[in-house]
Order: structure tokens, then C-alpha cells, then sequence
């Protein structure tokens, strides 16, 4: 748990083993569990998930905070919820 | 309640959207909407919220399936022909979406028994898939004095309208129509025909009414008849104004109980 808080991160979620949409569907109810503002950290695969994903969080309010590709091909996301709301 | 990952895959169109997510599929699950009729606007607005998981539909309708029912009525398949129109509609959407609990009314609606079959599962939102005036003014006024909302629509030939009413805004289905007209003044769509597509077009229409009313979205068909003509294929949005002296919902009501109005001679069947 201390290694969550040091990266300032709220909840995390692995989506590398679904396909879209239930890419997003899973991120989304992981999102629904948090408060605005607190900070999910998504693992997704390339291709499709990382094509689609940060163009939908943002639709949707959410501000994309880093995007960082791993040693396996996946990459690792942080978005604040509700981060784009004014 | 959490959805399981075969529900979350099965209405994941649904959830991606931004106006739906899981609230909103959780509401449209949580949703108990009524269809009066399981016909041709009843069989499409059944399947498609059905389909939608919402949690609790009662369908009521006295009829069995008829033959001639087929060229329309799409819930109902060739092996149904005889079987209670309730029952039939119930195996469809329960065959599609077992999430999908289905109450059935195998009864003729009148101003006796409509009451207790709102109440029964205290229906959030009805749908009018009748095919006559009499049954159409008595669901107006039951809803009217419940403080329901439902969502009126008719179909004749190539012709369809729809229209929505919200307990204190907008207009009643009387506030327009006033009364029924006298019976056997207007031709049923038995006497007349209709394009079987006539209700899969209005009836969806009623149902994405019923889904936008669960999920708590504006822009229903408040105080505006959508009507719809297949030969020149235009729709129509006509805006209604509430009626202050309504006989049902205006200010001084005189329509205090409910009635049942003379059905057209024709449209009664043997028993």
C-alpha cells in the first residue's frame, strides 16, 4: 500500500487480458469507485486499448496525467478522475 | 449490487456511453416499466428493453397469439400461434436476457383493474402499445391520477405518432385529444391495415423514451407529438400546449374516477 501512496496513486487496474470495449468498461467501473480527483493507474496493451482509451477518458472529464510503455510491450497510464471538469 | 463480468460484457455498449456508464445501467436495471399490449408497438419496445436489462417489465394483454399477428408482431414466433400473447412475449425476453424479470397480465385492461396492476410492481414508467381509443383515454387518466408517466403512441396504415406525458409538465393525451371519438368514427388498424415496420419504428421509439425516462435524461417527447409518415418518409415535431381546463389534469378536474368508454362493435371478439 505505501508504494500506491508514494506514486500518488488511488487504485490500480490491469486491463491487458479484455478486449474493447470492455477495455473501457473495466476502467470505467474502476473510475465509479473513486472521488474526483483521486488518480487511477491503468496497465493496458498497446494497439487498440492505447489508441482508444485516453481519447475516451477524456471525452468523458478525465485528465490523462502520463502514459509510460513498459519492458513488455503494455503500457501504464494515471488519469485523475474528473481532472478535465471545470 | 455489482454487475458480474458476463453482465458488464453484455451491456458494455451501454456503459461506454458516456450518458449511460454503470449508474445509469444500474437504473436501467433498478427499472420496472409497464407495456400495455403485446402487439405491434408492445413486441419491439419489449425486446429492446429487454435487451436494454431493464430489471422488471409487465406486459399485459388478454389476447393469444393469431397468425395474422406474425407479420408484425415480432416477439412472437410461428410455434406460438394460440399461446397467450403474455407468455409468448415472456419466453422471447427471457430467452434473450434472463437477467430480465418479466411479470405478465393476461388480462384486458378496463378502468377496474388497471390500479392494482400499476401498483403491483410499482411501475416506474408505462408504455400505451393499445389499439384503441377507449383503452387509450382510460390509460391517459389512470396515469393522470397515479402521477405516472407514460408514453402514448398509435399506428395506422403508414402513419405512427407518439407522445410523452410527465406527471405536472406538459400536456395529458386529453389535454390534445379531449375525448374519444364515437365509436366505429374511426377505422381500427384491423379495418385499415398498417406496414408491419409502423410499430417496430414507433414502438423503439416508446422504448428509447422509457430507457432516456430511467437513466434521468431531459429531452423526452414532453409537450411535443412526434409523428412519424413512411410513404413520404418525414417525421414531425408538433409542440402541444397543457390544456388549463383539462377535463383530467387541468385545474378544476371533473374527471375524478375512472370509466370505461363504448368500444368500436367490430373490435369486440367472441369470448
Amino acid at each position: 500500500m505505501s508504494d500506491q501512496n508514494a506514486g500518488g496513486v488511488d487504485a490500480r487496474v490491469d486491463i491487458t487480458g479484455v478486449v474493447c470495449p470492455v477495455t473501457f468498461v473495466k476502467t470505467k467501473v474502476a473510475l465509479e469507485e473513486l472521488e474526483d480527483g483521486q488518480v487511477l493507474e491503468l496497465r493496458l496493451s498497446a494497439g487498440e486499448p492505447i489508441q482508444n482509451i485516453p481519447r475516451s477518458l477524456k471525452d468523458e472529464g478525465h485528465k490523462v496525467l502520463s502514459v509510460r510503455l513498459l519492458d513488455d510491450g503494455a503500457y501504464l497510464l494515471t488519469v485523475r478522475k474528473g481532472g478535465l471538469a471545470v | 449490487m455489482a454487475f458480474t463480468d458476463e453482465q458488464l460484457e453484455r451491456y458494455s455498449r451501454h456503459i461506454i456511453l458516456k450518458e449511460v456508464g454503470v449508474k445509469g445501467q444500474k437504473r436501467i436495471s433498478a427499472g420496472r416499466v409497464l407495456i400495455i399490449g403485446a402487439g405491434g408497438l408492445g413486441a419491439p419496445a419489449a425486446m429492446y428493453l429487454a435487451a436494454a436489462g431493464v430489471g422488471t417489465i409487465g406486459i399485459a394483454d388478454a389476447d393469444a397469439v393469431d397468425l395474422s399477428n406474425l407479420q408484425r408482431q415480432i416477439i412472437h414466433a410461428g410455434a406460438d400461434v394460440g399461446k397467450a400473447k403474455v407468455q409468448s412475449a415472456k419466453e422471447s425476453m427471457n430467452a434473450m436476457n434472463p437477467d430480465v424479470q418479466v411479470m405478465t397480465y393476461r388480462e384486458w385492461i378496463n378502468a377496474a383493474n388497471i390500479r392494482d396492476i400499476i401498483n403491483d410492481r410499482d411501475y416506474d414508467f408505462i408504455i400505451d402499445g393499445t389499439d384503441n381509443f377507449p383503452v387509450k383515454f382510460l390509460i391517459n387518466d389512470a396515469c393522470v391520477m397515479m402521477g405516472k408517466p407514460f408514453v402514448h403512441a398509435g399506428i395506422i396504415r403508414f402513419q405512427g405518432q407518439l407522445m410523452t406525458y410527465l406527471p405536472g409538465r406538459g400536456p395529458c393525451y386529453r389535454c390534445v385529444f379531449r375525448n374519444p371519438p364515437p365509436p366505429d368514427a374511426v377505422p381500427t388498424c384491423r379495418q385499415a391495415g398498417v406496414l408491419g415496420v409502423m410499430g417496430g419504428v414507433i414502438g423503439s421509439l416508446q422504448a428509447t423514451e422509457a430507457l432516456k425516462f430511467l437513466l434521468g435524461l431531459e429531452g423526452l417527447l414532453t409537450g411535443s407529438l412526434l409523428t412519424y409518415n413512411a410513404l413520404t418518409m418525414e417525421f414531425r415535431k408538433v409542440k402541444l400546449a397543457r390544456d388549463q381546463g383539462c377535463r383530467v389534469c387541468g385545474k378544476d378536474p371533473s374527471i375524478t374516477t375512472l370509466i370505461d368508454y363504448e368500444q368500436a362493435v367490430c373490435d369486440l371478439r367472441p369470448a
